[in-house]
């Protein structure tokens, strides 16, 4: 079985206008770079994308953002995007924000099998607005949906041609959920490797998600916030 | 207006107090910003496990230059480094672990609480859209929410508040609140306020607080 393919574009050849996208990565840490780039060059317009931040300004779904090309972004945390809140407060973009745990859930309910759950998360806040509330065992719950999409863009450590992934450190973050809740699930890896190279026991994203996979041409590897403490003596 | 120098004092006697709570073996969350300064003041003798909601138990100090690494942060997305017994996990896995209540204490940052223990930190209608990242489950899901916050905000106005006026984060959640001028507990009879800092009197924090506070039976003056 061979899912490679020879490049970010070609992976996302049927990525139309209007997809529903879903991105990895926590702030700039494990973001699907190169398909990302890929798709600012593509140029698909009226998206929707799921991913935890917004990246940054210019990178990461920034790049997206500033392109004009996002219709709507769902994720947690926006803080570090200027662009997005002055789009927001002016009424440019659509923005839904989830808690993180919930966020997580929706997405991992989306990839097994599951079309919603009861959580603690949110009771009695905003966004439990319209929403189904229950008490289980004396504490009252919301009911939250699955979350899938038409595309998840993950990106791995390393993977084999079969699409089996192993993450590094917590650049692993919403990757191995998004990549089971997808339609198509493409993988972008540092390093790509022969089916059998990698100990099946440390695998974290089996290749029955995976569609594509293709190694990236360049990974900037940029830092957000660069934090170093002085050797002493 | 305050002086940045008075600033940092307010944050460091917050964040010693703060860290007179942990106890050996706690699992503990960190917020960004002040709360993430804890993990420098652990007592002598104790052993905590931070966990970053990012994936990540046992995160470590800032490595030195030249040894950060991109693929290693916590979730103020500042690089840090591993200890030993360090684990990394999905996203799924660290809010399953969050909201199932594996994690001792979390402490964060709020910009309301209020007399029931409700807290309000995530935006301000029409002014600033940041988001809530995982405060709402933290404070749902950990066995003890403490916050940490400056007592009033930059203008003198009382952050402990009868009711917050800002969207919500959670609905009667918060155990304890440390300031630089309080410790007070959230009970079925009220705040109570059991400590204030030095120099200071139970009048003075009750001026500088929306609701009124109950004076413990054994009010003392807060270590720092």
């Amino acid at each position: 079985m061979n899912k490679v393919v020879a490049s970010a574009d070609e992976a996302i050849r049927d990525v139309g206008d209007g997809s529903v996208i879903m991105l990895g990565g926590f702030g700039l840490c494990g973001i699907p770079e190169n398909l990302i780039r890929a798709l600012a060059k593509k140029g698909s317009k009226n998206l929707t994308t799921i991913s935890n931040n917004a990246g940054v300004d210019g990178l990461g779904v920034g790049l997206l953002l500033s392109a004009g090309q996002i219709r709507r972004h769902i994720g947690t945390y926006v803080g570090d995007n200027k662009l997005l809140e002055s789009m927001v407060l002016a009424g440019k973009i659509q923005l839904d924000l989830v808690p993180q745990g919930t966020f997580s859930e929706r997405i991992r309910a989306a990839g097994a099998g599951i079309p919603a759950f009861f959580t603690p998360t949110g009771v009695g806040t905003m966004v439990a607005n319209g929403k189904e509330t229950r008490e289980f065992d004396g504490r009252t719950y919301v009911m939250e949906r699955a979350l899938p999409s038409d595309f998840a863009f993950v990106k791995a450590w390393k993977g084999d041609r079969m699409g089996n992934l192993v993450y590094r450190k917590t650049a692993r973050n919403f990757n191995p959920l998004m990549a089971t809740a997808a339609k198509v699930t493409i993988a972008e890896v540092e390093q790509l490797v022969e089916v059998g190279e990698l100990d099946g026991d440390s695998i974290h994203t089996p290749s029955v998600y995976v569609k594509r996979i293709f190694q990236g041409d360049l990974y900037e590897r940029r830092i957000e916030k660069r934090t170093v403490r002085k050797v002493s003596g | 207006m305050n002086k940045p120098g008075k600033d940092v004092e307010k944050r460091e006697r917050i964040v010693n107090r703060i860290a007179r709570e942990l106890r050996d073996g706690f699992y503990v969350n960190l917020g960004i910003g002040m709360p993430t300064l804890i993990a420098n003041h652990v007592p002598p003798g104790i052993e905590v496990i931070f966990q970053s909601e990012n994936g990540m138990l046992g995160i470590g100090i800032y490595p030195v230059d030249g040894q950060e690494d991109c693929d290693l942060i916590n979730a103020g997305k500042e690089t840090v480094s591993e200890t030993a017994g360090t684990s990394y996990f999905s996203s799924a896995d660290s809010f399953a672990m969050i909201r199932g209540g594996h994690i001792d204490l979390s402490v964060l940052g709020a910009m309301e609480v209020d007399e029931e223990g409700s807290l309000a930190n995530w935006m301000i209608p029409g002014k600033m859209v940041k988001g809530m990242g995982g405060a709402m489950d933290l404070v749902a899901g950990a066995r003890r929410v403490v916050v940490a916050m400056e007592h009033t905000t930059r203008e003198g106005a009382p952050k402990i508040l009868k009711k917050c006026t800002l969207p919500l984060t959670g609905v009667k959640v918060v155990d304890t609140i440390v300031t630089e001028m309080a410790y007070i507990r959230v009970t079925e009879r009220g705040l109570v306020l059991e400590e204030v800092a030095p120099g200071l009197t139970a009048e003075d924090v009750q001026r500088a607080t929306e609701v009124r506070l109950v004076v413990g039976e054994r009010l003392k003056v807060m270590e720092v």
